[in-house]
């Protein structure tokens, strides 16, 4: 089983990187997109069987350690 | 003039740990460096150093591996029995990834790796660190970081600045405050509510002879042990 945890900055916190993706996409003529985050992907290859169980233990480790929630959001994806 | 007990802290990747150690022994005080796998500081301790570096590569975030090393669970008990810890550039991600000091250090705001010797203001002088500078005085001190853009929600931040826990903050040669990583209200350095943990971006520990630009950090890392 796997787990994708995403991880971005909330809402309302400056995101720097997408800024200047932003300002980037827009040099290039893409000067259709309003907004952009970046965030970061963690694959996690679980040895777990219960989904339920696997996603309760991803987000303690999102709280622990993956997304540092002064600053962050996350969100998990249990994939069979 | 007391002879302080110096803990500095190594992680892999820490690299001002032999300024850091220089640094002091140059103000007249003891220092050991400690690894992170230890999991006590030694017992006669007067102050922890966290310094400057990039713990495990900065690695998911600055600070935030590092965070866990064994040796933390003891500055985390020392903090909570009202010692001392400064932690410096990447000391200070790591004393925020520990929620030893609030908020949190993004990457700056341009993007750039910023590495000068930058004007500071002093905001606060009531405590152990800055007790030798005067509030308002403009010092300067070499900055070297990508992740010192300083962030904590509003109303945290508004109670920091009426206890007085607003250390530092960027300045041009006049004191006005000015922009140079993103940082919330250009904060370089604060310190928690009891007033024991001290945080800064800035490198203290890199001015502390006149041959080198600037002597002004010895005027700050002094303070610690008049107080």
């Amino acid at each position: 089983m796997k787990a994708i945890v995403n991880v971005y900055l909330k809402e309302g916190v400056l995101d720097p990187q997408g800024k200047a993706v932003h300002h980037a996409l827009g040099s290039l003529g893409f000067t259709n997109v309003r907004e952009v985050r970046v965030g970061k992907q963690i694959v996690l290859d679980l040895d777990a069987d219960d989904p339920e169980a696997a996603r309760k233990e991803v987000e303690k480790m999102a709280e622990t350690l993956l997304a540092n929630t002064v600053i962050e959001d996350y969100d998990i994806e249990i994939v069979q | 003039m007391k002879t302080l007990k110096v803990s500095i802290l190594r992680f892999p990747g820490t690299n001002c740990e032999f300024d850091t150690v220089y640094a002091f022994r140059r103000l007249g005080h003891e220092t050991r460096l400690v690894w992170h796998k230890e999991e006590l500081l030694p017992a006669d301790t007067d102050l922890v150093v966290v310094p400057g570096g990039f713990s495990y590569g900065d690695y998911l975030r600055a600070g935030s591996i590092a965070r866990f090393s064994p040796v933390m669970k003891a500055v985390q008990a020392y903090a909570e029995n009202g010692g001392r810890v400064l932690g410096i550039c990447n000391g200070f991600q790591i004393l925020t990834e520990a929620h030893l000091l609030p908020g949190a250090l993004k990457r700056n705001d341009n993007l750039h790796f910023i590495s000068r010797i930058q004007h500071l203001r002093v905001e606060n002088t009531d405590n152990a660190f800055l007790n030798r500078c005067e509030k308002g005085e403009v010092l300067r001190v070499p900055i070297a970081h990508a992740d010192g853009n300083y962030f904590v929600d509003d109303e945290s931040l508004d109670d920091m600045e009426k206890n007085g826990q607003i250390l530092l903050r960027y300045c041009d040669e006049n004191g006005e405050p000015t922009v140079v990583n993103g940082s919330v209200r250009q904060i370089a350095g604060i310190c928690n509510k009891s007033k024991n943990v001290f945080g800064l971006m800035p490198h203290p520990e890199r001015a502390i002879e006149s041959i080198l630009g600037s002597e002004d950090g010895v005027k700050m890392l002094e303070g610690l042990h008049y107080a």
